[in-house]
């Protein structure tokens, strides 16, 4: 039993320094396509944030509204 | 008498908003390595109306890198509001007024890391918001992952018109977590998280609650009273996908909670499509649904019902869904030696509102409380124009 044990133990040491821990797995040169404009839903802030700013002043909810924020609306 | 453009809560969480999210693009670069946002300068025009309310004005964003590794910004924004919607018409009369914000932001590169800080202040007749940001990102795991943290806070300064005497505070807390993750080479996700703090004064000191009679034959009125204090979490995911005809489509999810019982959850739907010569369309769809806070109710039935009462329809039960549309051209690229390229954008969005349990009082109805049902449509338009420098 104290073998066994032993060699697990081995076993899980070896895997973790043998190059099995995650390794990133998109090169930056397969990137582009993640670059392009129609990726971002904040291409423009200043619009992005007048959106937020329309949904905030007619919702209870707020926070968490990603890449741009909002202003205000009304009653 | 005259009913505050949106009660003091709402303007100074927009404040602090409007601050992280104008302020923060250099943490967005989510799909490259970090970098600073581009420098570009923005004018947009944007027009509310519907529900008998109108708002308008302009937005300017300017943004200038000074250094490879510090950008600046400034943004002038303003509101203004011609107001008769139904709880103007209902309990006040109609009234115009305007609200100005200024911000400034600086973002500092160091290696794979981003640091924004930003101040924004905001002013109208009778209330004032102040808010500083600190935000922070950092690259790691081959460029896959994005970590991002922000903390903010603001302080309002709440009056009330004809009242000098009126001065009341209230103060307020961001705290924000985000991570973006590469998936694949045509995959982005991204998980964000905000707790909210908010302490003071909260209320709208004009708005009112209506309550049924001692004869019980029709409604008074009295003055809303909130809670001193709030706390809300929201948590958001978003994807998106780049298509094999270059187009792109994000999906986002955010549920929110607060400790007034507000529950609600909204998704929405992005299509952006590139078109020859520069032209971009794109479309989109939103759902969103709430509960109503726990001491919100369209009619109490007598005077001082409960220790908080709201009768905002923001706090109400209802839902609402947007369609837009919008096309954008990018042109002059590479013309000019300083300036890089121009675009202009049109943007329209449409919503409808259906509440659950805020009643149109405008209707005449023999048994108080069984008025119809409120809904109303309101269109968003935008035109923005851009030059990157």
């Amino acid at each position: 039993m104290k073998f066994s044990r032993s060699g697990l133990m081995a076993v899980l040491m070896i895997l973790l320094c043998s190059g099995c821990t995650v390794k990133p797995w998109v090169k930056p040169y397969e990137r582009a396509r993640l670059a392009e404009p129609v990726m971002s839903l904040s291409r423009n802030p200043a619009s992005s944030a007048y959106v937020h700013h329309v949904h905030q002043a007619r919702e209870g909810a707020r926070g968490a509204e990603g890449g741009a924020g909002g202003g205000c609306g009304c009653n | 008498m005259q009913l505050m453009y949106r009660d003091g809560r709402f303007i100074a969480l927009c404040t602090t908003v409007l601050v992280i999210g104008l302020f923060t693009g250099g943490l967005s670069s989510i799909a490259t390595a970090a970098v600073l946002p581009e420098d570009r300068a923005d004018v947009l025009y944007h027009r509310y109306e519907g529900g008998g309310m109108e708002i308008r004005g302009p937005s300017v964003l300017v943004r200038k890198a000074v250094s490879n590794s510090v950008s600046v910004s400034a943004n002038h924004y303003v509101d203004k509001v011609s107001a008769a919607s139904i709880d103007v018409v209902t309990t006040a009369s109609p009234y115009e007024e305007e609200r100005k914000e200024n911000s400034v932001g600086l973002d500092y590169l160091v290696g794979k890391a981003i640091y924004s800080f930003a101040y924004t202040k905001s002013k109208e007749n009778d209330f004032t918001a102040k808010a500083f940001n600190f935000g922070a990102s950092q690259d790691f795991f081959g460029d896959l992952t994005t970590l991002s943290f922000g903390y903010a806070v603001g302080e309002d300064v709440v009056g009330r018109t004809g009242d000098p005497l009126f001065q009341e505070n209230a103060d307020r807390q961001h705290f924000r977590f985000g991570l973006t993750q590469v998936i694949t080479k045509n995959m982005l996700a991204s998980l964000s998280h905000e707790f909210i703090t908010d302490e003071g004064y909260l209320n709208n000191p004009y708005r009112q609650v209506r309550y049924i009679n001692a004869a019980g034959t029709g409604t008074l009125n009295q003055s809303e009273v909130y809670p001193s204090t709030r706390a809300s979490e929201a948590t958001a995911l978003r994807l998106g996908y780049y298509l094999p005809w270059r187009s792109g489509v994000h999906v986002e999810y955010r549920i929110f909670e607060d400790s007034w019982g507000i529950d609600s959850k909204d998704w929405g739907l992005t299509y952006v499509h590139p078109l020859p010569n520069g032209w971009e369309v794109e479309a989109n769809f939103r759902q969103y649904e709430q509960s109503a806070a726990d001491f919100y109710s369209d009619l109490f039935p007598y005077q001082d019902a409960q220790n908080f009462l709201a009768r905002d329809k923001e706090l109400s039960t209802f839902d609402s869904q947007s369609f837009g549309v919008a096309a954008s051209w990018v042109f002059l690229k590479g013309r000019y030696r300083l300036l890089d390229r121009f675009a202009v954008r049109l943007a329209v969005d449409r919503y409808s509102f259906d509440y659950k349990d805020f009643r149109d009082v405008r209707v005449p109805v023999s048994v108080v409380g069984t008025e119809p049902l409120y809904s109303f449509n309101a269109t968003v338009t935008q035109m923005l124009f851009s030059v990157w420098y």
